[in-house]
């Protein structure tokens, strides 16, 4: 039934507090709520496990290890790569990308979507003609 | 009296503590030279007699004496201080406008006058703004700019809108409903041509963008699902 298992090495996302956003590393478990924590560009700290959202990425790593050792391990297992390529980062991607949209930039999406409804229609219509002939 | 350098304040008895000199006063009498004063008096301290007094001027008794003391008000010295332009208020930014008849309007800033107004053209020929004063308070600043380089604003000013002073009428009887139907306010030729020249290389400088002077000609509106707070200007 469960297929994402807190293990050292997984990579979690943090959805709450200070750290919003942030992909980290479960590095050591503290007790039934909290794991130690830690990424390449943060003091490790310790989270609860409700802050965290595992994802499918895990990494090779002994409990709790220099930062050396944890960055080149994320570097062998090209975390960041499958990350921006898994779906759910790239929804996050997206996600970020719109909310820090441009009233102008807005206004140009807004021209897009127009156009690209038309074409649609366009399309639509052409086979439409084709179904009504036959 | 001539300006003459000034020495660097020397204190010729400094204090030990708050309160105690360093010298004795004797030693400061010494210091501050009142015997070489002396000397020079002959032994004496030099004695000024008081000048002869002038004579007060004759003063009338006032002719009114208010019946009860009436507090005079306290004199005002506050001297306004000019305007603070927001940082992310440049010229060249897209503003939208918040209030009054151009509600809505994206509109291009010039310079800030002198009175704190800001200064913003439509430009006229894109969305019908002409050159005007808006208060920075109801405008919301975009992060879109547009180069401003070949504009020239120098010549207007706050005068530029002021009102124009009316000839005095005479008062004929006959005259009134005549009078009343000739006030037609028209725009003077030169704040016409004022407005083309100014337009002129700005509108060249928007087309060099895409999508720009359709994105100035229409107005901003919040849509369903769009939140102020959380919108990026």
């Amino acid at each position: 039934p469960f297929k994402r298992y807190v293990e050292i090495g997984r990579v979690a996302l943090v959805n709450y507090g200070k750290e919003y956003g942030r992909l980290v590393v479960i590095v050591d478990v503290i007790d039934q709520n909290r794991a130690l924590v830690d990424a390449p560009d943060m003091v490790r700290c310790q989270m609860n496990f409700k802050r965290l959202s595992l994802t499918d990425i895990t990494i090779d790593i002994k409990r709790v290890p220099k930062k050396k050792t944890l960055i080149a391990a994320m570097e062998a297992a090209d975390v960041k790569n499958k990350w921006e390529n898994s779906s759910w980062g790239r929804k996050l991607i997206v996600q970020k990308r719109r909310a820090s949209l441009n009233d102008f930039d807005r206004f140009k999406l807004m021209l897009a979507k127009i156009k690209r409804g038309g074409l649609i229609r366009q399309e639509l219509a052409k086979l439409k003609k084709q179904n009504a002939a036959c | 009296m001539a300006p003459s350098q000034k020495t660097a304040k020397v204190c010729r008895n400094p204090d030990l503590i708050c309160g105690v000199g360093k010298f004795s006063r004797s030693k400061m009498y010494h210091k501050r030279g009142l015997w070489a004063i002396k000397a020079k008096n002959g032994g004496v301290f030099p004695r000024h007699d008081k000048k002869p007094a002038e004579p007060a001027a004759a003063e009338k008794p006032p002719k009114f004496y208010p019946a009860d003391d009436v507090k005079k008000p306290l004199l005002n010295k506050r001297k306004p201080k000019p305007t603070k332009l927001r940082a992310s208020i440049t010229p060249g930014t897209v503003l939208i406008i918040l209030a009054g008849r151009f509600k809505g309007k994206r509109v291009v800033f010039l310079k800030q006058l002198t009175s704190g107004l800001l200064l913003v053209t439509g430009p006229f020929k894109i969305n019908g703004v002409p050159l005007r004063r808006v208060n920075q308070a109801y405008v919301i600043s975009t992060s879109t700019k547009v180069d401003i380089s070949g504009v020239n604003v120098e010549k207007i000013d706050d005068r530029y809108f002021a009102k124009q002073a009316e000839k005095k009428k005479k008062k004929g009887e006959g005259e009134f409903f005549e009078a009343d139907k000739e006030e037609k306010n028209v725009l003077p030729q030169e704040k016409k041509d004022e407005q083309k020249t100014v337009d002129a290389a700005l509108i060249k400088s928007i087309e060099a963008v895409p999508d720009l002077k359709i994105y100035l000609a229409a107005r901003f509106s919040l849509k369903a699902g769009m939140k102020p707070h959380e919108l990026v200007f």
